[in-house]
């Protein structure tokens, strides 16, 4: 175009407009939740056996329908399942009125075609009621990402302890150079149970060397286990539902808890998604997951995100997938934990979806590190955004369970992370951790804080110990020897967790005196409102207290003086046609002395009288006790005015010129924005006021516009307006006063 | 040994029924102390995981509905049994063109006889019939 239309040049600029929107492609299985070469759902059970899945004989069953087939479907209630219509399904899963257990006791005879028929009929609204309902545990908690792009232990130490103070259930991190990973486990575990005793720590790296650490007691629990939606993509991932299974029971038998780990968009990412939906192919994921007796899926796309999250409808088809999984009655670790967007709206509107229904774990990585140092690619949400979180579950009264900490707090954790690292590396005999590194961990914003360690060295210990067989047995020696006993008690309780393998179950966490939290001894059993999960009492009470918040027990500023005002009396009509009255309330200069953008209410006065002045004109000052209404205030002074004009101000700046002819709430000119009243507004404004009472018509003081100051200030200036209106004398007459 | 099957009740057995926990090495859960960590009494075998306590654990699953953890909750207790690098080894077995079916046959074989993990061995030799099927052997 030779000529752009303005506007469309600034939406050009916008963040959203930097991410990739593609049209659908169906043959290909470009396609969120809806194909058409997705299969009509069917089933067909003889003796006792699956023989017939979503129109495919079972002699056509590739690899994922025989496991679907044979280790899914509840062939005792596929076929009561399989014969209610889909749309009565979806009501049931949106319908208060039915409980969890019928639905889950039906999920089993449910096909994937059947699945997508079922929630392809639901909005975002319904599957986020689902979700609520469905979600094995009652208690909502949260997963976070700890990694850096140094792989440096003490930083990792200190941000484990931060993460958990901060209220995360899980803790989770991945490497940039692989053979680091045994060090940033072990930094993880003994950095995790520093901030909050009881944290789960995990190292997602390549599948045999997650499940050695696992086994050697320096990981909780394993997430980055992959399953796929088609045969080949399974294959050409290294595995098969039979290998993906073993290996799940070869954790159990550790005593490890795990899940699997799926997505939208994979199959179509690597070629082979045959045309389906994405929905379609992620549900056979989901019930992959099921057969193998997982107890969990972390799903929501993940790292494919970009795929769903370009198509239409792919948001949505992301809560889908999440409610597919705990429709099958598994924890679900519901995504969050990639960068999918530029637009910070997006971004947003995508996290809602899990946050406001709560999911076992929100977010399957919120990154507690700054997301240049998040090394599973950037998480949607930072450490940055830490404070927009805790005000979103403050003003939503949704727990997202992270929890307000105080700066100091945060300081000693993460300083005491470092220093318990520094003490099992000196007797694992890993290379030195210095007080330099422990000071910068503990004061750092991110790994650009630290200074480089000895990467080669680092590497040749890391072998040697894991060559040793070190178990987190010696690590709980190590922090014991080194004076850190409650730490070194926390992880032997952890590693006790595993004896008792209590934390098997579905949706399992620990709380900080190492009970477990599952979705046994706490089984979701929300059936709308009243029930289920509520934010509320002390929980309540610790998320809402927010330290930014202003308390209404204002202090009083001691830098400033108050207003020596001098009372000669209760205030008369003056007969003066040179004067302008200035009505003050109660409360002004004394209780209070600066406007809520700080400037001393003595100098208002000041610059008040000083513009009326220069008009030539003169002040008189009254102190209106009967209201704390500016419009009032204003229009007193103005009938106690000899020329007739008062000015009304307020403690906190709003202020009015009146004239005595006009009804009270007329006025002659008003600053209702109390934070955009400045101090040269004020001489302005004496001015104006002279010029008025001079029979003059003056231009308007003119005030600059800024749509911020509502939600900057408005909260407080009702807090201010309240504080004044206590001091309040009804009926008492106005008094005349001079500084 | 309870005759009785667990249920949801008697969760989490580390508080509800700590009589029944015992590690690998048969310590109870108040017998694994940091004073007998730091005194070198303790021994990674020691806070193991035991079969039995799986098989409780798969009878708490089942009591709450859900048979499909339960079944890996049995596998893995008979999984107890085999070390750390056979164990992974078998994983690795299990993945796609590692093995041929005889291959497979041999390992259940082995799962039964030295293990006595009859039920992963099972396990073994309905995958290699599903491999063989879908051609996912080595050849």
């Amino acid at each position: 175009m030779s000529k752009r239309q303005k506007r469309f040049e600034v939406l050009a600029d916008r963040a959203v407009n930097n991410d990739g929107f593609i049209k659908e492609w169906l043959d290909v299985g470009l396609v969120a939740m809806e194909s058409p070469n997705d299969p009509k759902p069917s089933i067909k059970v003889e003796g006792g056996k699956v023989v017939e899945l979503d129109g495919k004989s079972r002699d056509e069953f590739d690899m994922i329908d025989i496991w679907i087939a044979d280790h899914v479907i509840d062939a005792s209630v596929a076929e009561e399942a399989m014969a209610l219509d889909s749309l009565k399904v979806a009501r049931m899963l949106a319908d208060i009125n039915v409980p969890r257990s019928e639905i889950v006791r039906l999920s089993v005879g449910m096909t994937p075609a059947k699945y997508v028929d079922v929630l392809k009929k639901m909005n975002v609204v319904e599957l986020m009621m689902a979700m609520q309902k469905l979600r094995p545990r009652r208690t909502p908690s949260n997963q976070a990402h700890v990694t850096n792009v140094k792989d440096h232990a003490p930083l990792l130490a200190a941000d484990a302890a931060e993460a958990s103070l901060r209220g995360f259930a899980e803790i989770e991190t991945t490497v940039g150079v692989g053979r680091y990973a045994p060090m940033n486990a072990l930094s993880l575990l003994v950095g995790g149970q520093v901030g909050r005793p009881g944290v789960l720590a995990q190292c997602a790296v390549e599948e045999a060397l997650e499940l050695t650490m696992g086994m050697r007691g320096l990981t909780h629990y394993a997430e980055t286990v992959s399953v796929y939606g088609t045969e080949q993509v399974f294959v050409d991932g290294d595995d098969t539902p039979w290998s993906k299974a073993f290996l799940g029971s070869s954790y159990a038998s550790r005593g490890i808890k795990m899940r699997f780990t799926s997505g939208t968009g994979s199959e179509v990412q690597m070629g082979y998604a045959e045309g389906k939906s994405m929905l379609y192919l992620e549900i056979r994921c989901v019930m992959v997951t099921k057969g193998a007796g997982v107890q969990g899926l972390q799903n929501g796309s993940i790292s494919c995100v970009g795929v769903p999250g370009a198509v239409p409808s792919g948001v949505r088809a992301m809560l889908a997938e999440n409610v597919a999984a705990v429709l099958n009655d598994l924890e679900v670790a519901s995504g969050n934990d990639q960068t999918f967007t530029h637009s910070a709206t997006r971004n947003c509107a995508r996290m809602l979806m899990q946050f406001l229904p709560g999911t076992d774990f929100i977010f399957s990585g919120y990154s507690a590190v700054p997301n240049y140092d998040n090394m599973f690619a950037g998480s949607t949400h930072d450490s940055d955004d830490y404070d927009d979180m805790l005000v979103l579950q403050r003003d939503l009264q949704v727990d997202m369970s992270l929890r307000p900490v105080a700066e100091e707090d945060v300081i000693a954790v993460r300083n005491k992370g470092a220093r318990a690292l520094q003490a099992v590396f000196e007797e694992l005999g890993l290379p030195a951790i210095t007080d330099e590194e422990v000071e910068a961990a503990t004061y750092a914003h991110g790994s650009k804080d630290m200074p480089d360690r000895n990467v080669t060295e680092d590497l040749r210990a890391i072998d040697d110990m894991m060559k040793r067989g070190t178990t987190g047995l010696d690590v709980v020696k190590a922090l014991a020897k080194h004076g850190f006993e409650d730490v070194a008690e926390s992880v032997l309780s952890m590693l006790k967790g595993k004896v008792s393998g209590d934390y098997l179950h579905t949706s399992a966490i620990f709380d900080e005196n190492f009970n477990v939290i599952a979705a046994v001894n706490d089984l979701n059993d929300y059936e709308g409102p009243g029930t289920g999960y509520r934010l509320s009492g002390e929980r309540w009470d610790l998320l809402k207290d927010i330290p930014q918040a202003i308390s209404p027990e204002l202090e009083k500023d001691e830098s400033i003086a108050p207003v020596a005002f001098k009372k000669i009396g209760d205030a008369k009509p003056g007969t003066d046609k040179n004067e302008v009255v200035i009505g003050l309330p109660p409360a002004y200069g004394t209780v209070m002395t600066k406007t809520i953008i700080d400037i001393p209410h003595h100098q208002v006065l000041k610059e008040i009288m000083a513009g009326i002045e220069e008009e030539g004109l003169k002040s008189r000052l009254i102190i209106v006790n009967k209201t704390a209404d500016v419009a009032f205030i204003s229009h007193e002074a103005a009938k106690l005015s000899g020329s007739g004009i008062g000015i009304g101000t307020l403690c906190r700046g709003t202020t009015v010129i009146h004239q005595k002819d006009l009804m009270p709430l007329q006025n002659l000119e008003l600053f209702p924005q109390s934070p955009l009243v400045e101090l040269e507004t004020f001489r302005a404004i004496g001015r104006n006021a002279a010029k008025y009472a001079k029979g003059e018509s003056p231009t308007p003081v003119t005030v600059r516009n800024d749509p911020m100051a509502r939600p900057k200030y408005q909260g407080f200036a009702a807090l201010l307006h309240n504080t004044e209106t206590q001091y309040v004398k009804p009926g008492t007459p106005s008094t005349e006063v001079t500084l | 040994m309870t005759t009785k099957a667990l249920d949801p009740k008697d969760f989490p057995l580390a508080e509800k029924r700590p009589e029944l926990v015992k590690s690998a090495s048969g310590l109870s859960l108040a017998d694994i102390t940091l004073d007998k960590v730091k005194a070198g009494d303790i021994s990674f075998d020691d806070v193991k995981i035991r079969p039995e306590t799986l098989e409780f654990q798969a009878q708490i699953a089942e009591g709450i509905g859900r048979p499909h953890l339960a079944a890996n909750m049995r596998r893995a207790a008979e999984m107890t049994s085999i070390p750390d690098a056979r164990l992974l080894e078998m994983y690795d077995a299990l993945r796609p063109y590692r093995r041929t079916k005889q291959e497979l046959l041999e390992m259940a074989s082995e799962l039964e006889s030295k293990y006595q993990a009859k039920i992963c061995a099972e396990f073994v030799r309905e995958a290699a019939e599903v491999y063989e099927k879908r051609g996912r052997l080595r050849t």
